[in-house]
């Protein structure tokens, strides 16, 4: 058992692809905490950033700076009274939440946090993702019809359409990014960890790849997954402005806390897969400008940096907080999550650790990266009118991607087409 | 790497695809209907995985569950059930239905009965080592031995969409 469970360590590859069981399990249950955390720490981050965009505090009152808020509005909604519509189809209304929270978490099977850090490498990775996160708006359909209500029925309507037509721009930016992967060695692949590493072995990654070829697919693919993700300016099918809530008005307590899991998640799964198909996956930033074994050391000091600097964060806010006796309990929580901070930061010192985190630390910074540009569209774009999304997606991003794609296909042929015209001119 | 529980898992999915076929069938709201329709898909999607072939089961799920059976649903939504489900469900074709189901089924069961030595047993032995690339050795062979085939094919699809944009369109 215990030889069973060592021996994975020492393999070098995903546990799926290793068959080891006990690992893959392990890995699952690591990412369903991992993203679970983070769509908590998105809760808040995305109120607070929110509020300072628009000068207001934000959540202030539950723990110093309103940290326990996500904890607070889970406790609420897990009390909540539970109700179902007296004339909602039962059945539909019970299983769209979980077809939506089960295909978002789903997606993350895939996902390579490193070259290891994978529950398993999938021939067909991209695709897979592109189906499993396709299905979710099958569970936000089943919630709009199951409601028996005009606002919902309206709302997955407007989903529907919106990611019907989407999903078409989408699957050809990422087609172009799969066509760069096979640049070197003359067959592309579609696995998230073969991607990762074609982008390495072209010393590049793809969104530098044929300037601005590779940008133009990444810009189609980032506006496309706005919209495939239901999230501001492309926010029509829960548009609270005029539809009170979109597809799920009718629900409340546990039910919706799933809906709203299930939009977070699918946000981080589609950034993932941007990550991975054209900023480099886990490779850190400069590889080649700053190259060189003092570098690597360099940037992997890097994540304990960032622990360090959130303990410092803590400890200025414990420094600051009002000295009256009520807010001593608070001061005093501070100090410790601080103090955690700070030792999380110490652990990632040591260099057995650091080797093997720097993967990860690099991913979750990329696809952080991505979740701030998400409430940063938020905060300052206006929503789209419904015929106005159409224009962009049908008019704007569909042409473009392809044309990107079959420019990207014919630069990539540049050397044989090249040979074939001085072979005919000569 | 061995297949992990491959019985359980063949009658688990054919279980389900079955009983969800039945109830695509059977069913009298539409959407019911349409959501059994997308089990049946996805079990047969798991099929695909156990015969080694990972891109045809991707496939299977981006465009027919994932794609059109979205519209399916959008244009089903649309219509007004409650009169569906009042009227009366089956129209006067039973009989040719029951001929051509037995035909289907009788068929079947030939090409089981002949030609039960070229199924799993001796297939999956020897197409084991495709499985990595398999999406890989479609591509080649659709763009290299099939490439005319595919070509008209897509051809049908292109007439099918601006027939279906005429049809629409009053003015074009």
């Amino acid at each position: 058992m215990i030889e069973y469970i060592k021996g994975y360590l020492s393999s070098g590859t995903t546990p799926g692809e290793a068959g080891n069981l006990f690992w893959a399990t392990v890995y699952i249950l690591l990412v369903i905490a991992g993203v679970s955390v983070a769509v908590l720490c998105m809760n808040w981050l995305e109120r607070k950033i929110l509020a300072h965009m628009q000068i207001r505090l934000g959540p202030m009152r539950v723990g110093p700076h309103g940290l326990l808020q996500p904890f607070a509005d889970a406790l609420k909604l897990l009390i909540k009274e539970d109700i179902i519509p007296h004339d909602a189809d039962k059945l539909v209304f019970w299983s769209a939440p979980v077809v939506v929270t089960m295909t978002a978490f789903t997606t993350f099977l895939v996902v390579p946090f490193g070259r290891t850090h994978a529950v398993t490498d999938m021939n067909i990775g991209v695709l897979f993702m592109l189906g499993v996160s396709s299905l979710g708006v099958l569970g936000i359909i089943m919630a709009g019809w199951s409601s028996n209500s005009h606002y919902p029925l309206m709302g997955s309507l407007r989903s529907s359409a919106q990611m019907v037509s989407y999903e078409i721009a989408m699957g050809l930016a990422i087609v172009s990014a799969v066509l760069m992967t096979s640049l070197q060695t003359g067959t592309g692949t579609l696995s998230m960890i073969g991607i990762v590493e074609s982008q390495a072995s072209q010393h590049t990654w793809f969104i530098f790849k044929f300037f601005p070829l590779g940008f133009l697919a990444f810009a189609v693919f980032a506006i496309a997954m706005v919209a495939e993700t239901n999230r501001a300016p492309f926010d029509l099918p829960e548009a609270e402005s005029e539809l009170v809530a979109g597809f799920h008005t009718e629900y409340s307590g546990f039910r919706w806390s799933l809906f709203f899991l299930a939009e977070y998640s699918a946000m981080l799964a589609v950034s993932s897969i941007a990550v991975t198909l054209w900023l480099g996956g886990w490779m850190r930033p400069f590889p080649n400008l700053l190259g060189g074994p003092t570098w690597d050391m360099a940037f992997s000091f890097l994540p304990a940096l960032t622990f360090f600097v959130l303990a410092a964060g803590c400890f200025l806010g414990t420094i600051r907080m009002p000295k009256i006796p009520q807010f001593r309990i608070q001061t005093i929580g501070l100090g410790t999550f601080g103090a955690l901070l700070g030792f999380v930061g110490l652990v990632l010192l040591v260099p057995a650790v650091s080797v093997r985190i720097q993967d990860i630390y690099w991913f979750v910074v990329k696809v952080a990266f991505f979740m701030y540009l998400y409430i940063w569209y938020r905060g300052t774009f206006p929503r789209y009118r419904f015929d106005q999304l159409m224009k962009v997606g049908w008019k704007v991003l569909l042409p473009t991607g392809l044309g990107v794609l079959i420019a990207t296909a014919l630069w990539g042929l540049m050397p044989q087409l090249s040979a074939a015209l001085t072979g005919v001119l000569q | 790497m061995n297949p992990v529980a491959t019985p359980f898992f063949f009658y688990f999915l054919a279980i389900t695809a079955i009983v969800s076929a039945i109830a695509v069938i059977t069913r009298r709201n539409p959407v019911h209907a349409a959501l059994s329709l997308i089990v049946t898909l996805l079990s047969l999607a798991g099929f695909y995985l156990m015969l080694y072939a990972p891109f045809v089961a991707a496939v299977q799920i981006v465009l027919y569950a994932g794609g059109i059976m979205v519209l399916f649903l959008f244009v089903i939504m649309l219509v007004n059930l409650e009169q569906n489900i009042r009227e009366y469900q089956f129209n006067k074709q039973w009989i040719v239905a029951t001929i051509a189901a037995l035909a289907l089924g009788g068929l079947l069961a030939f090409v089981y009965r002949t030609g039960r030595g070229v199924f799993p047993s001796a297939f999956y032995q020897s197409y084991r080592g495709l499985e990595g690339d398999n999406t890989q050795q479609i591509g080649i062979w659709l763009y290299g031995n099939y490439m005319l085939p595919f070509e008209i094919a897509s051809l049908l699809l292109l007439v099918a969409i601006v027939g279906a944009v005429v049809m629409a369109k009053k003015r074009i």
